[in-house]
């Protein structure tokens, strides 16, 4: 785990406008005004996106800042999707009080997995959370849970329209439904990574020992992150579900959890808004392949694989630390830039 | 269960297609222009039934041939074919691809049980029809609760009711023990089964016993099915587990009639269960297997070849999948025929709602495509077929649910 980058360096400031500024006000901007120039088509890959980057954070958290890999996430992106799903089907409740629930359910699920997963380091515990997520889909077919989980067959929910009687369409107002509670966690990880939890989660990773010497309670903090990361990839499943408006145990693969760790990679360990980057990834990039698969003719059909392939190890080359660390080399260059200018 | 919810379901939803007008007016018809008709699906062209994708290869290669022969009614067809991974998630997004930015007219053959259940009710919502679902599950032909949305296969049901009438017929005095995968797929073998049998269906059946897909192995299901003095045995399992009941059960030594579902018929299962163990066992069939060198000299069989040869590679004239392709693009083609200049959905469902005795390359003789406004169910015939240790040879005559 040495090779990770440890601390964040703050990009220097100078006046009161940075280009990190600058940046989240695009990202704002943009967010805001994206569902008005967008067909409803787009929107739902977006809102899938912006699903996606919540599971990617929780999994970040885990393993970029924690050190912890996990090949299971997608199991809980399953419990949390099942969760909301059942409370919706089978006990009516109103879609929107549905994220919360399930992700609790899923932070206790998380921790209570991460409890004998402490005793696991490294490629060991990245076996048991492979044998999780393997186990998922058969356990959602379990005949004893059809009754809640509607079998192999699924469950469908209704598509929610907006409230209030807003001028909105349905898949607008999913997109800002998701956007709020992406944009709400997202600063709760920032939050969580900047203070005194986050410096012992990373400090975890680096020097276990001396952690612990330092006081640092490794096995709390290690299932507590496990918890939490969970609790994240569970909202992340729950919001899904909601927009996809149908579960069954087909939708959460195995290729789901590893889906989940390209993502993070091709993100950036250790950045959150390179989630969004990941996320972006993880849901365009295989449709791009197809489509360049297509174009090059019928017996092309097998290959996009093939091409997901080649493109992940042309990015992992040509940004070593994804995307988001390619974004913040760039953006320090553009700052020194400033800087230099303003000084001549 | 079917009829039971249309039953539940009374006229309410009835009127919806009565309702249809009869031309609609050209700008109602999207996906669609004056030289070119856009049709899409999703295939599993990744991902664990990838194995399928070879069918939405054959329709795209099929709409190649059309299209260079003239297309239909002076219009090129235009077939997207995306992958859905096998995933319903994927399905939903690849559906409102095509319907919302290629526009597509309708949807045609998308495959696999999870990914039509999550694209229905959005295409039925919007009224695009959703047309020969490729899955056997019998979810998929139900006009009253959804309307645009037809299957083509004869489903699991469908097979079982002609077990079971094969068996009230010839064998009025059997004991049936049934073996069947604890899912949709195995419980509509069940559901078919007690449908054929009527009120005679609690005596008939002797025993039950269901397995998981999980479990190892099925064999001391099969002991206990014997156990139970059935001398009908009916295995309702995927190929793994099929192969494993038919080699017990002949190990066993237990002289039953075994009837096999269709799923589970490739001469490699058999091989894998023993040539010799197979002997014996009966399925039910639609589609002419390409393998097979009886139909080297059929008409249909050597426009098969021919096209497999010129528009794909030869290596898949005998893949069994592939042929249905063929034969269901024939299904397609006549539809569009059809439909002449009027391409509006809603004339193409009332079209595809409205095949006559349509016959096919690869389907058996006999078998042909029928639907009308309240059968959704196009192929609802099927040869039944006895393995003699090499091949399955036919007998009897075609039978229906």
């Amino acid at each position: 785990m040495s090779t990770l980058p440890t601390a964040k360096a703050e990009p220097e400031r100078s006046g009161f406008i940075g280009w990190g500024r600058v940046g989240l006000a695009c990202v704002v901007v943009f967010a805001l005004v994206l569902p008005f120039m967008s067909s409803g088509y787009h929107l739902f890959q977006y809102a899938q996106v912006l699903n996606y980057a919540i599971a990617l954070v929780g999994l970040n958290l885990l393993t970029g800042y924690n050190g912890q890999i996990s090949l299971g996430h997608g199991a809980f992106f399953a419990i949390g999707g099942y969760a909301s799903a059942i409370l919706v089907a089978k006990f009516g409740m109103p879609y929107w009080v549905t994220p919360p629930i399930a992700g609790m359910v899923c932070l206790v699920a998380g921790f209570l997995f991460g409890l004998p997963a402490l005793r696991l380091e490294g490629l060991y515990l990245a076996l048991a959370t492979f044998a999780l997520a393997v186990a998922m889909p058969q356990l959602l077919n379990y005949k004893h849970f059809d009754a809640l989980t509607g079998g192999s067959g699924g469950l469908q929910l209704a598509k929610p329209g907006a409230p209030f009687g807003l001028p909105i369409t349905s898949d607008q107002w999913l997109y800002f439904y998701c956007l709020g509670f992406a944009a709400l966690l997202f600063l709760a990880a920032r939050n969580l990574v900047r203070g005194r939890i986050g410096r012992a989660m990373v400090a975890i990773r680096d020097q276990p020992v001396a952690a612990e010497t330092m006081g640092v309670p490794i096995s709390y903090v290690k299932a507590m992150c496990f918890g939490i990361s969970a609790l994240y990839a569970g909202v992340g499943g729950a919001l899904s579900v909601t927009i996809v408006g149908y579960v069954s145990p087909d939708s959460f693969g195995l290729f789901l959890s590893l889906s989940f760790l390209v993502g993070i990679v091709v993100g950036g360990l250790t950045s959150i808004p390179g989630m969004l980057f990941g996320a972006w990834f993880i849901e365009f990039v295989p449709n791009y392949a197809d489509q360049l698969t297509s174009s090059l003719g019928e017996n092309a059909k097998a290959l996009p694989w093939a091409v997901y392939g080649v493109l992940l190890i042309a990015l992992m080359f040509v940004m070593p630390r994804g995307i988001a660390g390619a974004v913040t080399a760039m953006a320090a260059r553009l700052q020194r830039f400033t800087n230099a200018t303003k000084r001549a | 269960m079917f009829t039971r919810r249309n039953l539940l379901l009374s006229g309410a939803a009835g009127a919806a297609l009565a309702g249809l007008p009869a031309v609609a007016l050209a700008e109602d018809m999207p996906g669609v222009t004056a030289t070119e008709i856009k049709i899409g699906q999703t295939m599993p062209y990744s991902g664990p039934a990838s194995a399928y994708g070879v069918i939405g290869r054959v329709e795209v290669a099929f709409v190649k041939m059309i299209n260079e022969q003239g297309g239909i009614n002076g219009r090129k067809i235009n077939l997207i074919s995306l992958d859905d991974g096998y995933s319903p998630p994927k399905a939903v997004e690849q559906i409102r691809r095509l319907a919302e930015q290629d526009k597509v007219a309708f949807i045609f053959q998308s495959l696999g049980t999870p990914s039509n259940v999550a694209i229905r009710s959005y295409l039925n919502e919007h009224k695009i029809p959703q047309l020969f679902v490729a899955t056997g599950a019998s979810l998929f032909g139900e006009p009253k609760q959804f309307p645009w949305t037809m299957g083509i296969n004869p489903s699991y049901r469908t097979e079982a009711i002609i077990y079971g009438k094969y068996i009230l017929a010839n064998m009025p005095d059997a004991k049936i023990g049934v073996l069947y995968q604890n899912d949709s797929f195995g419980k509509d073998y069940i559901d078919g089964l007690k449908a054929a049998l009527g009120d005679k269906a609690a005596k008939m059946i002797v025993k039950e016993a269901s397995y998981e897909v999980s479990e190892p192995t099925v064999d001391s299901q099969v002991v206990t099915l014997q156990g139970s003095g059935a001398n009908v045995f009916v295995i309702a399992a995927t190929p793994k587990f099929a192969a494993q009941a038919v080699r017990k059960s002949a190990d066993l030594g237990w002289k039953a009639e075994r009837f096999l579902t269709n799923v589970s018929v490739a001469y490699p299962i058999l091989k894998g269960a023993g040539l010799e163990k197979s002997k014996g066992l009966i399925t039910a069939a639609y589609v002419k297997d390409p393998a097979d060198p009886i139909w080297k000299d059929d008409p249909g069989y050597k426009a098969w070849a021919a096209f497999a040869t010129k528009y794909m590679t030869a290596s898949v004239i005998t893949d069994g999948n592939a042929a249905y392709g063929y034969s269901v693009a024939q299904v397609l083609m006549q539809v569009l025929k059809q439909c002449g200049n009027d391409l509006s959905r809603a004339n193409i469902l009332k079209q595809a709602a409205n095949l006559k005795d349509v016959k096919t390359a690869m389907f058996l003789p006999g078998v042909l495509v029928n639907t009308s406004p309240d059968n959704y169910f196009p192929i609802r015939t099927m040869q039944l077929q006895r393995f003699d240790g090499t091949r399955w040879v036919s007998f009897g005559k075609l039978l229906s649910d």
